[in-house]
């Protein structure tokens, strides 16, 4: 590609963390979730349509997995709650509560809206 | 002027050095790097750095008598070799904690960094670290936000946060800046950032510029779904000023403000950082003039303690250099400073020049801010050394880039994300970094060019002041 070219740079709706990077495949989230449960976080999930998607609450799919070390128990977890929310965003956090933070929260499915 | 001075230099050690003394824990611990007239003796040096920055005066006066010197007077209580230097040493004092007015930097330091900097038997004097007692931090406002509720409030998580400083710095009309702020915001980044030089001069007046930066944040939160913000620099020539320029950026939608804290002074500092804890705001500081202080090895006050004092004041972010970019930085002794700016308890450790243990108790942590000649190829580096905890700005890296801000920004933020994921997958991102970028690139235009314009630019001169290591 040459440099003198000036392109267009389109403004994208974006999901904060890793919304500037390619869909996650399966296995590339299924790491995210190792390294969270690594670091001694609580896997969590959460859900909303796309429309309230910068509201600070989302609603939560039950409860944090407390104690959750199995991460194929995180994917099913995330896949049942995309089955029953197809069209809305699905996105997966890891809660520190040494900092009081979450140490991952990315968007793991878009909804259709 | 010899003689008088030695008999001086006597009643100094007689009195104020104290090598038996065990410091409490409500001592203010400091420690100086000394370097003395040629033939005067270390131990007097220290005593005469411990008088000269608590209690005494060159004199003895008859008015000493009516109080407890004992209790009030600064004890040097230890001297230690600087490794690999012959000419100095380092000095620990301990100064009662009732030397000091509750809740004031300001305080500490015209006392520690006052006149005994000026002192005619010494060479070269510098402060080189403070420990302040639990006591007497809990009597501090510090951050008026801290890390935790600005990651809340602005809904970033598990990852650095990326900046710019709007560049060109000087010269650009309100509108033409609100222009800048806006495509930087729109192609990815969180925030941009005032140039420190930019107050309100005849070229763009403050009140301008802060209403154009308003739309500029409003739109690109609104085009883009996610939270912005720019640093609207609100250091000015009064407080009176600063806080009329502070409550309009409020008024505009702004989350954060600016401020210059060496150049502004710690009193304005702190009151605008209680000022925004009142007010919701966030407080981004910026460092100018920190090298004149801290750059000499040998004379001066070492960033860390400038650090340290800057987290007692109040501020939610604060520049610390790059490491990899254009400005001076030894890695090891800036991770010791990013270390007091966001633990809650660092131990003492040399290797990173940190000379006392330090607990911070609940005060909240300060976001490192890494600016200053950086660019694509140095994020896999920057992300290593600063963590998540940290700003990471891109000015000549996000402007510059040929297709114009936006796509800088954009390119700047794949770059961070890919850093991130690879990091959390277990890769060494150092190492690996071209593999991480070039991969990267390959679904993003924006990142592939960014990294052809950036290829050869590289900041590799050797760190004036370098930790002192046999």
């Amino acid at each position: 590609m040459s440099t003198n070219e000036v392109g267009d740079y389109q403004t994208a709706q974006t999901l904060e963390t890793f919304g500037f990077l390619p869909k996650l495949s399966q296995d590339e989230v299924y790491e995210q979730i190792a390294y969270l449960i690594a670091q001694g976080w609580t896997p969590a999930i959460e859900h909303e349509h796309p429309s309230k998607s910068t509201d600070h609450y989302w609603t939560m799919w039950k409860l944090p997995f407390f104690g959750e070390q199995n991460l194929d128990r995180v994917v099913e977890e995330l896949e049942s709650c995309r089955r029953s929310y197809p069209d809305h965003h699905v996105r997966l956090i890891g809660y520190d509560n040494y900092t009081q933070s979450q140490g991952v929260c990315f968007v793991v499915y878009e909804g259709r809206g | 002027m010899a003689k008088a001075y030695d008999a001086g230099v006597k009643e100094y050690r007689d009195m104020y050095w104290t090598p038996d003394y065990v410091p409490l824990d409500t001592d203010l611990l400091a420690c100086f790097k000394c370097t003395g007239q040629s033939g005067v003796p270390n131990e007097e040096v220290a005593a005469a750095v411990a008088a000269e920055s608590s209690t005494g005066t060159w004199s003895t006066v008859w008015s000493e008598l009516l109080t407890d010197l004992e209790y009030y007077k600064g004890r040097a209580y230890r001297i230690e070799d600087v490794p690999g230097d012959n000419e100095s040493f380092y000095a620990f004092i301990a100064y009662p904690i009732d030397l000091f007015e509750e809740g004031s930097v300001v305080n500490v330091l015209t006392s520690l960094v006052g006149n005994v900097f000026g002192f005619k038997a010494l060479k070269h004097l510098r402060l080189e670290d403070i420990r302040f007692p639990i006591a007497y931090i809990k009597t501090c406002g510090g951050p008026p936000a801290g890390i935790q509720v600005e990651r809340d409030r602005l809904n970033k998580y598990g990852r650095p946060m990326l900046g710019a400083t709007i560049k060109p710095k000087l010269g650009l009309s309100a509108k033409n800046y609100g222009r800048a702020v806006y495509e930087c915001l729109r192609g990815g980044l969180d925030m941009t950032k005032d140039d420190e030089n930019v107050n309100s001069q005849p070229f763009m007046r403050w009140r301008d510029r802060f209403e154009f930066v308003g739309e500029a944040i409003q739109k690109a939160e609104q085009e883009t779904g996610e939270r912005k913000g720019h640093y609207l620099n609100v250091t000015a020539a009064t407080p009176e000023e600063m806080y009329k320029r502070a409550e309009f950026a409020k008024e505009v939608g702004s989350p954060i403000l600016m401020h210059d804290f060496l150049t502004g002074g710690f009193t304005a500092n702190t009151g605008l950082a209680n000022w925004c804890r009142e007010n919701g705001m966030l407080l981004h500081i910026h460092r100018a003039m920190h090298a004149v202080i801290d750059r000499h090895p040998k004379h001066g006050i070492h960033f860390r303690v400038l650090a340290k004092c800057l987290r007692l004041s109040g501020g939610d972010h604060l520049h610390t250099g790059t490491v990899v970019g254009k400005l001076e930085g030894d890695r090891n002794s800036t991770l010791g400073f990013v270390d007091q700016l966001r633990e809650s308890y660092v131990p003492e450790d040399r290797s990173r020049g940190v000379f006392f243990d330090q607990d911070w108790g609940s005060l909240p942590g300060v976001f490192a801010v890494a600016s200053g000649g950086i660019h694509v190829w140095h994020m896999p580096a920057l992300v290593t050394i600063f963590g998540d905890d940290s700003m990471l700005q891109f000015g000549g890296g996000t402007q510059g880039h040929p297709w114009g801000n936006a796509a800088g920004a954009a390119a700047n933020r794949v770059a961070l994300e890919a850093s991130v994921k690879a990091r959390n997958e277990g890769r060494e991102i150092e190492k690996e970094a071209r593999d991480i970028l070039t991969e990267a690139a390959r679904h993003s235009p924006e990142l592939a060019i960014a990294m052809e314009t950036w290829k050869e630019i590289k900041f590799e001169f050797e760190t004036v002041d370098k930790l002192d290591v046999a």
